[in-house]
């Protein structure tokens, strides 16, 4: 094998915080070849996205100090003035970021920025420089480049600014490109495109990437290599292959046996727990167990939604007139029955969200039904209103939002049964003690503020404040999407037990198939706030029949280097806007049933 | 009510973390400490005026009138022979009663509308910050001339009128982040768990925007202040013979030109408090902001 491109030896990083040294990196040592891709797998807080700093010597100054020695090409970064250095970031090394949003100068047009980068690194004069960018453009194959030269970054999709960041990164040809999550915040479809392009680019340009990720499917299905991170140390240094095949660190082990994969579920008709896994060790204790089927099949559904429609108003002009509407949800349909997990998948802007609060009427619905119980949710007064809502609560996907910081735990969770008179004095902190057991947290935590918990451990708090007023039904908008996997694994096991203790029926709201899949019972597909495909969650993952869903299933990576895809053809495909005119009328259609309570849309 | 026990002792030591980060964050802006210093300087004289006074107030000695500063009378004495030191400790209470009174109903008054402007919205919030906004296009010292013309110079109605003044400016300081907050998921975890409108706003939203409406207070202290000076400075003050220090720069303007330390006190008087209040502000804010950064 020929020298490597980077060389990152005795790598150590550390932070001044609060006057004390703590080390975000220590001892990392890695190579990346010429050609290479090798992926940097790590939790929040691995030191992951630090390592990468650290190579571009972005950490600053004051605050940080980097030791060890990192090679470019057998030239020691660490040891180069300010000076030389600037001059390798963008031109030897380049990088792109999570968010194209805040990457991007939201006033200047995307083609003066991919210019700018090369007259200052290349030193083109400006026509050459614009012509080239246009080429950089249709390289990321970014449609009608030329159109798209001028456009501002917020005139395009969030796929279309990564498309413009990684032009950016590739303008001046560096032999390393370090990619810091530049898939996290895309949709699936969108995240396999980029993952497609950045394969194809490297082929071309014949350039090495680095790319850091917390997805182990991302890892598989792009990387050559595997780096496994932990608290700031390397655990695991091999191909890909053999990470994925026979992992040798236990916590390798136990993040992967957390991972759901897709396609894992054939044969499982009910939810499957994931196993429990010792994460010093990566021991695993016992089997992944299916959950007891839970659902009260032969009862009169608990909720049931019907031609529910939630439109918003556009309105413009100078006298604020309605000028179009966005169509977020299109007479959707569903029933929920007691103890069963209907989920809602979907990318972006389908509609899933506003579907899960128009059922608890948090946004007003513009037509439909909604019955919960026997009662139509959307004809009932205020007092009523908030009667039923007492039954139906909410789980959100960001932890850190979802709680008031200036309440302390306790009192959050003892407020709701205050406030409804279920119990008073003791008995109340009794309750709220017996819910944080529940959630699996030390009732003496109840005193500490939610600033002092970590990210699991509030969406524990959260679902235990859901549970405060024994909901029948919990709208879990997603819950888990902001974790880190072993906790992800945690909570949805949490959510399966109180699914079995309490009978509670889920509203699963989530963009994550294999998560999906793992949990749920039935499954409604959304694409343009229209529920396209809805059924029993095997047939629709084995048998999907809407070309939308299938699109979905292929779209989601894999964490099985072996079954990487085929290459797919390079899609630009954009998800459409559900904004519409005033007269638009929706294309009749209806969803028919193909099998035994699997519906599919089709045109009449 | 109590909410839960958890809500007792224990709670403490985070709130004593919290006082100390406030307190660290003073200490970086080391200007706020003298703005702190002189403001309870002010108030302590202010209270103990009775007992630091070495004259009274309201004692007129025609023999020894407008004589310049000496032992007897540390600041002079002014045109009817009253000992100036002493009525600019008591101008200080009068300027400091009108001042914190008003500040406090404006914070009351503003930031309930502000609070109900932005969680209600709609047309609601556009007709009550429109009305806002038109007060707000009155300079201060009009909207509170023409207010005192209409009600009398009584010291409530001083109060109310300069109170009136800057409830638009809290209205709009609360409104702001109450939008913001509003948005939180936090807020609509509060629905979801069928919390009335009126807990949400004042158990959720409240003690959240409450660190930036104090600091708006702060600031808003010293120009309460000014304005009332500025009233009695035109006449329309607290009325003679009490002292305020408006006033007293009103009665020494007539003899400027041979007695300039009848206005030169209450002047530096109304500059020092003014000044320590804004820097205290300033102060105030920069520990309160950070600390909201670090804990999201």
């Amino acid at each position: 094998m020929s020298a490597p491109v980077l060389s990152v030896q005795n790598l150590q990083t550390a932070f001044r915080i609060g006057g004390q040294w703590r080390w975000a990196v220590e001892d990392l040592s890695f190579d990346v070849a010429p050609g290479q891709t090798v992926a940097i797998v790590g939790e929040s807080g691995s030191g992951k996205s630090v390592t990468a700093l650290s190579i571009m010597r972005l950490v600053s100054a004051a605050n940080g100090r980097i030791e060890g020695r990192i090679a470019l090409e057998g030239r020691d970064l660490l040891a180069l003035p300010e000076e030389e250095m600037r001059k390798v970031r963008g031109n030897d090394v380049a990088m792109i970021f999570q968010e194209p949003m805040t990457s991007l100068n939201p006033v200047l047009t995307v083609g003066f920025q991919i210019a700018e980068v090369l007259r200052y690194h290349r030193g083109l004069d400006r026509a050459a420089a614009e012509a080239e960018a246009l080429r950089m453009l249709e390289r990321v194959r970014i449609p009608s480049a030329k159109a798209r030269f001028s456009n501002y970054p917020h005139q395009l999709s969030g796929g279309m600014r990564q498309r413009v960041m990684i032009a950016t990164a590739l303008a001046c040809k560096p032999k390393l490109l370090i990619a810091d999550e530049p898939t996290t915040a895309l949709d699936v479809t969108i995240q396999a495109q980029i993952l497609e392009l950045i394969k194809t680019l490297q082929d071309e340009e014949g350039m090495s990437v680095l790319f850091i990720t917390h997805d182990m499917g991302v890892v598989a299905e792009i990387a050559d290599r595997v780096v496994v991170m932990w608290k700031g140390r390397k655990l695991e240094d091999a191909p890909s292959a053999q990470v994925f095949n026979s992992p040798v660190h236990g916590y390798t082990k136990a993040l992967l046996a957390a991972v759901p994969r897709l396609g894992d579920m054939l044969g499982h008709g009910l939810p499957l727990r994931f196993p429990r896994i010792d994460p010093d060790n990566g021991e695993v204790r016992g089997q992944p167990v299916e959950a007891a089927d839970t659902v009260k099949a032969g009862e009169a559904p608990l909720l049931e939604v019907s031609g529910l429609t939630t439109r918003f108003g556009i309105r413009g002009g100078v006298l604020g007139r309605l000028r179009g509407r966005v169509h977020a949800v299109e007479d959707v349909s569903f029933t929920l029955q007691r103890g069963e997990t209907l989920a809602l998948v979907g990318e972006s802007g389908c509609g899933k969200s506003t579907t899960g609060r128009s059922i608890l009427r948090l946004i007003e619905p513009s037509a439909g039904t909604v019955r919960f119980g026997g009662r139509d949710v959307t004809k009932l007064g205020k007092a009523d209103l908030l009667d039923v809502r007492r039954s139906m609560q909410m789980i959100f996907q960001d932890p850190f939002a979802s709680l008031n910081p200036r309440k302390s735990v306790g009192s959050a969770l003892a407020e709701p049964i205050l406030v409804h008179g279920l119990a008073k004095g003791t008995e109340a902190q009794e309750r709220v003690a017996d819910l944080l057991r529940r959630v699996g947290l030390a009732p003496e935590m109840g005193v500490r503020f939610p600033h002092e918990f970590s990210g699991g451990q509030r969406q524990r708090i959260a679902i235990a404040r859901a549970l405060a007023l024994s909901p029948k039904l919990v709208v879990a908008d997603e819950a888990v999407s902001a974790l880190d996997v072993s906790v992800k694994a945690q909570v949805l096991n949490l959510m399966l037990d109180l699914q079995a203790e309490f009978g509670l029926a889920y509203l699963f709201i989530s963009h994550d198939m294999a998560v999906v899949e793992r949990v749920s019972h039935r499954v409604a597909v959304m694409y343009l706030g229209e529920i396209v495909e809805l059924g029993p969650r095997e047939a629709v993952f084995s048998d999907p029949q809407h070309p939308y869903t299938r699109k979905l299933l292929s779209a989601v990576p894999v964490p099985d280097p072996a079954r990487r895809s085929l290459r797919r053809e390079l899609a630009v495909d954009e998800i459409p806007s559900p904004i519409r005119t005033l007269d638009w009328s929706a294309p009749r259609q209806t969803l028919v049933e193909t099998a035994p309570g699997h519906f599919v849309r089709q045109a009449l | 009510m109590s909410a839960s026990v958890h809500d007792a002792a224990p709670v403490a030591p985070p709130r004593l973390r919290w006082l100390k980060a406030t307190i660290s964050a003073f200490n970086a802006n080391k200007t706020s400490w003298v703005g702190l210093v002189i403001v309870v300087a002010v108030i302590l004289a202010a209270v103990l005026a009775p007992v630091i006074a070495p004259h009274d107030p309201l004692e007129q000695n025609i023999l020894s009138r407008l004589q310049p500063p000496h032992e007897n009378y540390y600041l002079g004495t002014d045109y009817f022979g009253r000992d100036i030191l002493s009525r600019l400790l008591y101008g200080a209470r009068i300027s400091l009663v009108i001042g914190i009174a008003s500040t406090v109903i404006a914070m009351l008054a503003g930031s309930l509308i502000g609070i109900l402007a932005g969680w209600y919205g709609g047309r609601f919030d556009v007709v009550v910050m429109q009305a806002m906004d038109i007060l707000l296009a009155f300079p201060s010292l009009i909207l509170g001339l023409i207010l005192v013309a209409m009600l009398g110079p009584s010291m409530e109605n001083i109060t109310i009128a300069i109170a009136l003044t800057s409830i638009p400016s809290f209205a709009r300081i609360a409104r702001a982040p109450t939008i913001s907050v509003k948005e939180r998921d936090y807020i609509e975890a509060g629905r979801a768990l069928a919390f009335s409108d009126a807990r949400i706003m004042a158990r959720h939203i409240l003690p959240n925007i409450f660190p930036e409406i104090l600091v708006m207070a702060s600031l808003w202290l010293a120009n309460a202040i000014r304005t009332e000076a500025s009233l009695a400075f035109i006449g329309l003050g607290v009325k003679p013979p009490v002292a305020t220090w408006g006033g007293m720069i009103r009665e020494g303007f007539e003899n400027i030109l041979d007695s300039y330390w009848l206005v030169l006190a209450p002047s530096l008087a109304i500059l020092i408090i003014v000044f320590a209040l804004n820097i205290l502000g300033d102060g105030l804010r920069d520990a309160i902001d950070p600390k909201l950064k670090g804990e999201r």
